[in-house]
């Protein structure tokens, strides 16, 4: 069997399962060569998962067609963040190394429960810190369509091993925009659900009141098919909620007056020219389909980026401190008594951005700081949420570019971290205001992918989505990435 | 020195008390593993007590209802929005390195308790708050000499306990006296096993009180405190903080000021040593609990738990006095520990109130006292005691054969008339065997006959005699006395 990867959506795949193209082996095999061929080079996946796979492939393909579930036998990869019962979790960092979890979040079940087959675990910014998955501990990932630059973060082997075909489709988490800021670098579609779409039981934690688990994937179509077969309100996460309406595959072609507000603040200089010439004509593009494109302002987003990296990191000094060496992963051979041997495990299991956060957190937790940093960033986040409620009164959605710029060079920013911090400017405010948001690829600039970040009220995910598969029809993009498979 | 009942010369004691209470749900605070006391180390445990990375906790409606109703009998105002807080520290009884537990929006707040003294007057002592938080593991310090932490050879931790329910309720110092905490303590744990929500037991843990401490001259501002831990029985609880209220007045007393620790009681020697320094104490850096939605205490929902309240100790005194005729004082003992109230209450209901609160308050409860039992560890079921009052009121035992009927019922666990007819001890109340042997000793003595027919009424005694010898003292005295008269008369 020879199949076009690039053209293998999570439908695609469906489908030739269904009509007896394909069976599941065969495309659990197509993946698992894809990822011999490639993944020297983009370094997507922490672990695969293969033998274990092709087991369930082999069950799946033994069963008669009309006992299998509507996506039994189609392959997906899982950001390696998600507990998986039995299989290597790390969060991509050392203080995790050898855990196995005894079991699944939900929405790895969800994915078993369908049926679907996971292909392995991929790569990350170590608990999910970082825009470029620069900061995991085991392995930096290539952007695909420029081996020498990232591929964004902290979802980035996500991105990556879409952008690669080595995977259909896959699962990240974005707690400031970490599916949508890698997928726009990679040219994949990314969506963020509204806080509560998905459950996190089982996700584990960055930044618990701003993660949230959605899908990267080839098309609009298969971002609107995965949210639906995770999406559910859990009874192990308080915080869950589920959609309102179950999810319908998108079918628009055009935006007849829909109202689309361009935030201003998000056009300031930190954008390059290039992304904003892609944005500009995604505007035009938006105009031809019938759309309304207006400017709008809302002053409090341009404090999201100091109230998130207050927030984010109090969350995650808390989240974080369970590692201690006692129970599992990690421990020191170092220290003579309890608290040296707490010290030695955290300071070798966890690698820097990691230590940098828990200490900011640490910080502003602190009694006496607690209300100027703490209180403030909180008051901060209210603000925010009330100006996208203002507008949001009058537009359906909200449009900037995803990211500022386009992927740039491994190590290029490494060394500022707050230059890296500004790589999400655009998206923390969404994870701040619990909104959908989805990043569409909508063309490139110097040979590298754009993405336009779409974003709609609390549960406007269905809207969201019919309206950047609109987009998606008109874009039509076709380039690919271009990658050499390595055969050994 | 002092005497345990407030006088402490020129000073007084200023007290204090956090009492954490293990709630009686049949699962944890914050998952589905069954609370339990006493099983294999780490069998009720499960990714979220463990603290597993990713697992989240979901708060037990159950605890929630039952903290409320804690609350609301310690008459407090009720949060109508309360969340939880986490409290940060790393120990390694605590799995997730935070204790997910109350701060600034406790679930009750501002109630109160009237202490009942010995001496008949009430202490009311303020309720600050009363929050709810979940428990910590178990460690054990393996090895060394002390159990303690320090120069142990290792520690082994046990999860069973991990995430147990509690409920935290903290005192206004508003006690003076060990006497004063011991009684507040105790009608504390009368008025929360009236809930039926705990149970409230010292040893076992789900009652543990940690103290407040200071002295000062009365009218002075507070003194500087000291936290009291370690006290697992109402014994040490008195021992700990005589001997805490005593530390600081010989500090005072040798002109030097008390300092701000955590001080611990070791019952072993009566000593107190002090642990740490506050001022070395945590951060615990609370900040609001992300992964759980706050709770909202609507009317409804507090009118309901009001409604689910049963009976109140204070309530129960007046209605024991009101339904049984009985006095104030044994109302109140019998009102003040509610499995010999509920004892009390079932042994009444089957016949004569006053000479069940006699047995119960009397006989019934030294034989606890000496036994070192609990009401519940009684041999005596409470149907059997009332049956044992039923032989006295209908004249089958008198009072004094009763309670050696009674002391063979609390060693065997007989019924009483088991007892009874194993050991023949019965009253003959029937007429006809009684009559029978009436005239035999009519017969026999026919001069003691005249004389009571001259006048002598005086020989009456004589036969009475006559007839419990006969009898073994078995005969209805009452029933003997008028069979006698009619003979003698006839
Ligand atoms: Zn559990």
């Amino acid at each position: 069997m020879s199949h076009d990867v690039y053209e293998l959506s999570g439908i695609r795949c469906r489908g030739l399962l269904e009509s007896g193209q394909a069976s599941a082996t065969e495309l659990v095999q197509v993946y698992l060569d894809r990822m011999r061929g490639v993944d020297k080079q983009v370094g997507a996946y922490l672990l695969s998962n293969e033998e274990a796979a092709l087991q369930q492939a082999a069950e799946i393909d033994a069963k008669p067609p009309e006992e299998r579930r509507p996506w039994e036998g189609v392959p997906i990869a899982v950001k390696d963040i998600m507990a998986t019962k039995g299989v290597e979790t790390t969060c991509a960092s050392r203080i995790l190394s050898g855990y196995r979890p005894p079991y699944d979040a939900t929405a790895i079940r969800k994915l078993k429960e369908a049926g679907l087959i996971i292909l392995g675990k991929l790569n990350m910014d170590e608990f999910a810190m970082g825009s470029s998955t620069e900061n995991s501990a085991y392995q930096p990932t290539r952007n695909p369509w420029d081996l020498e630059r990232v591929p964004g973060g902290s979802s980035g082997g996500s991105a990556a091993a879409v952008a690669a075909a080595e995977t259909p489709w896959a699962l990240g988490t974005d707690t400031g925009g970490s599916i949508r800021q890698p997928a726009s670098l990679c040219g994949v579609v990314g969506l963020k659900p509204t806080y509560g779409a998905v459950s996190r039981y089982g996700l584990i934690a960055f930044a618990s009141s701003l993660d949230q688990i959605g899908p990267l994937t080839r098309t609009v179509s298969d971002a609107a098919a995965l949210l639906g077969i995770v999406e559910g309100r859990d009874p192990l996460d308080s915080t869950s909620t589920g959609l309102r309406e179950p999810i319908r595959l998108p079918t628009e072609r055009d935006l007849a007056g829909r109202r689309f507000g361009v935030i201003k603040e998000f056009l300031g200089e930190a954008i390059d020219s290039g992304v904003r010439e892609v944005f500009n004509d995604a505007c035009k593009t938006i105009e031809a389909l019938g759309g309304v494109v207006e400017e709008v302002s809302l002053p409090s987003v341009e404090r999201g980026i100091a109230a998130y990296y207050i927030i984010a990191p109090a969350e995650a000094s808390s989240n974080l401190a369970r590692f201690d060496g006692v129970r599992y992963g990690y421990r020191s051979g170092e220290g003579e008594d309890l608290l040296s041997m707490y010290t030695h495990t955290r300071s070798e299991g966890f690698g820097p951005e990691v230590k940098r956060r828990i200490m900011i957190g640490t910080y502003v937790l602190s009694a006496g700081y607690y209300e100027a940093y703490y209180g403030q960033a909180q008051r901060t986040r209210t603000l925010i949420v009330q100006d996208f409620n203002r507008v949001f009164a009058d537009y359906d959605y909200l449009i900037s570019p995803t990211s500022p710029s386009v992927a740039f060079k491994l190590g290029e920013r490494t060394a500022d971290p707050l230059a890296m911090y500004l790589s999400d400017l655009c998206t923390i405010p969404v994870n701040l205001a619990g909104l959908p948001a989805i990043s569409l690829p909508a063309g490139f600039s110097q040979g590298l992918p754009v993405g336009l970040h779409l974003i709609s009220p609390h549960f406007g995910e269905q809207a969201l989505l019919d309206a950047a598969h609109a987009l998606e029809q008109k874009f039509l993009l076709e380039a690919r990435p271009n990658l050499t498979e390595v055969t050994e | 020195m002092s005497n345990g009942h407030g006088s402490y010369g020129e000073y007084e004691a200023v007290i204090g008390l956090e009492i954490h209470l293990q709630l009686k749900t049949n699962t944890k605070m914050f998952c589905s593993c069954a609370v339990t006391f006493g099983e294999e180390p780490n069998t009720r445990v499960c990714p979220i007590c463990l603290g597993h990375p990713g697992s989240l906790p979901v708060t037990n409606g159950r605890a929630v209802e039952y903290a409320t109703r804690i609350a609301l009998a310690l008459d407090c105002g009720i949060a109508p929005h309360t969340i939880f807080h986490r409290k940060n520290y790393f120990y390694p009884d605590l799995p997730k390195a935070y204790q997910i537990s109350q701060y600034d929006l406790p679930l009750g707040v501002g109630g109160h308790l009237d202490v009942e003294q010995e001496d008949g007057s009430t202490n009311r002592v303020g309720i600050t708050r009363v929050h709810m938080e979940e428990d910590a593991g178990k460690l054990v310090h393996a090895g060394g000499a002390t159990g303690r932490i320090h120069g142990a050879d290792y520690s082994l931790v046990d999860f069973n306990r991990g995430g147990t329910p509690l409920v935290e309720i903290v005192t206004e110092p508003d006690i003076r006296s060990s006497e004063q905490a011991r009684s507040f303590l105790n009608q504390l744990k009368n008025l929360i096993e009236h809930l039926g929500v705990s149970d409230v037991n010292m040893e076992e843990g789900s009652l543990r009180c940690d103290a407040n401490v200071s002295v000062r001259r009365p009218g002075e501002p507070l003194g500087t405190k000291t936290e009291l831990k370690n006290m697992n029985s109402f014994r040490f609880l008195a021992r700990g903080l005589e001997a805490e209220i005593e530390r600081q007045l010989s500090d005072l007393g040798a002109g030097e000021k008390v300092r701000q620790a955590t001080v611990h009681f070791d019952p072993s020697t009566g000593s107190i040593s002090v642990l740490r320094s506050k001022e070395e104490a945590h951060d615990y850096r609370y900040f609001p609990e992300p992964d759980l939605v706050p709770i909202v205490l609507d009317e409804a929902f507090i009118e309901k738990q009001r409604a689910e309240l049963p009976e109140l100790p204070a309530a129960r005194k007046e209605r024991l006095m009101a339904q049984y005729a009985l006095s104030a004082y044994d109302a109140g003992v019998l009102a003040g520990n509610r499995s010999l109230g509920d004892y009390f209450e079932r042994v009444a209901a089957e016949g004569d109130a006053k000479l069940a609160a006699n047995w119960v308050m009397g006989d019934f409860s030294a034989y606890l006292n000496a036994q070192g039992f609990t009401v519940d560890e009684s041999r005596v079921a409470p149907e059997d005691l009332a049956e044992l009052l039923r032989l006295i009121a209908d004249g089958t035992l008198s009072g004094k054969l009763a309670k050696d009927v009674f002391a063979t019922m609390a060693e065997s666990g007989q019924k009483p008339g088991h007892v009874v007819e194993e050991r023949g001890l019965g009253q003959i109340s029937d007429e006809g065997a009684l009559e029978a042997i009436v005239a035999g000793i009519v017969d026999a003595n026919p001069s003691a006959v005249a004389e009571y027919r001259s006048g002598n009424k005086k020989v009456m005694g004589f036969f009475v005699g006559q007839v419990m010898k006969e009898t073994k003292g078995r005969a209805n005295p009452q029933l003997a006395n008028s069979l006698i008269r009619r003979a003698l008369e006839a």
